[in-house]
């Protein structure tokens, strides 16, 4: 039913488009392994118009490693980001 | 007039018309565009029906009488209950309705993140201020700063540092973005020397900023 799995790996699609998204751009085009699937809730981007939100889209977990986001990063390689994202905005490795 | 008011008065020539002896400052000098826009939305779903008055203060009310009192609560009684343990980390909302927080209000999914020997959690929201309000109440202003919200994901051992928080790089920094559907809590590590402590007790150690993860929880001094 849902497109991902726990495991699995993923990468956010590198888009730019206008209106209320709650894709952080520090992620776009990022690659991240899939750390759970959340559930499905009505889509932000329709419902901060004013419209339904249906059909509800699937939410995952997504884990990146911080030394994918940034080459600078002055942690260690164990650190890690988890981000909420969206089904449609992501695709599988 | 003023009972035990028999000081000399110093304190400045207050502009006409406010009380000099106010508890504090009225705040009717702020209505700024943001205040009028809530005033005039809020007036406008009254008058159309679409929501009433006391809906609106029922709701204040309801994230007003919101403290981390809550949280600590909640992480108190994970630390002396395996099953409840269990069950808050499978299904949060669940776990808090069991121990009567009414959760309904807030439709988003409560997520406990657990502290342990090798992962420190620390939570941010990037794009606003997501915080889980249920447990904690309001967010502290940090928490909403552009300062906070940028930098915890880009550089969070640094911010953490600023916290007082010095996390062993052998410990992995997990940082939480809550950008949709979830609010994160911080479920902190029990800290050493609370043995035998009654659960009140606990709950009494447990801090807000430890429950967003910047801050761990110290050893208890006996």
């Amino acid at each position: 039913m849902s497109a991902f799995a726990a495991g699995d790996r993923v990468a956010v699609l590198d888009v730019d488009v206008p209106g209320h998204i709650r894709t952080p751009t520090y992620v776009r085009g990022r690659r991240g392994v899939i750390e759970r699937e959340v559930g499905r809730f009505r889509n932000p981007e329709e419902l901060a118009y004013g419209r339904s939100g249906e059909p509800r889209r699937m939410l995952y977990r997504v884990r990146f490693a911080q030394r994918e986001l940034w080459a600078d990063y002055a942690g260690t390689a164990h650190d890690t980001i988890d981000v909420d994202l969206y089904e449609h905005w992501l695709r599988k490795l | 007039m003023h009972i035990g008011h028999d000081h000399p008065h110093a304190h400045g020539e207050p502009p006409a018309g406010l009380d000099p002896h106010a508890p504090q400052r009225d705040h009717d000098d702020t209505l700024t565009y943001f205040r009028k826009l809530e005033i005039a939305v809020r007036e406008l779903l009254i008058e159309k029906g679409v929501l009433t008055a006391d809906e609106v203060r029922r709701t204040v009310e309801n994230y007003d009488s919101r403290t981390p009192e809550g949280g600590a609560r909640v992480v108190a009684r994970a630390w002396v209950d395996p099953a409840f343990k269990a069950l808050l980390m499978r299904d949060a909302t669940a776990a808090c309705e069991s121990l009567g927080f009414d959760m309904n209000v807030f439709d988003v999914t409560l997520t406990v993140v657990e502290n342990t020997p090798d992962t420190h959690n620390v939570v941010v929201c990037t794009l606003c201020s997501c915080y889980p309000r249920m447990l904690l109440g309001m967010p502290p202003a940090w928490y909403k700063s552009r300062a906070y919200r940028s930098r915890l994901v880009r550089d969070p051992r640094a911010v953490l540092r600023e916290f007082g928080t010095v996390i062993d790089d052998a410990v992995a920094v997990r940082v939480h973005d809550s950008t949709a559907d979830l609010r994160y809590l911080v479920l902190p590590m029990r800290p050493a020397g609370s043995d035998g402590l009654s659960e009140p007790e606990l709950a009494a150690l447990v801090t807000r900023d430890s429950m967003v993860g910047v801050t761990v929880l110290s050893p208890v001094q006996r």
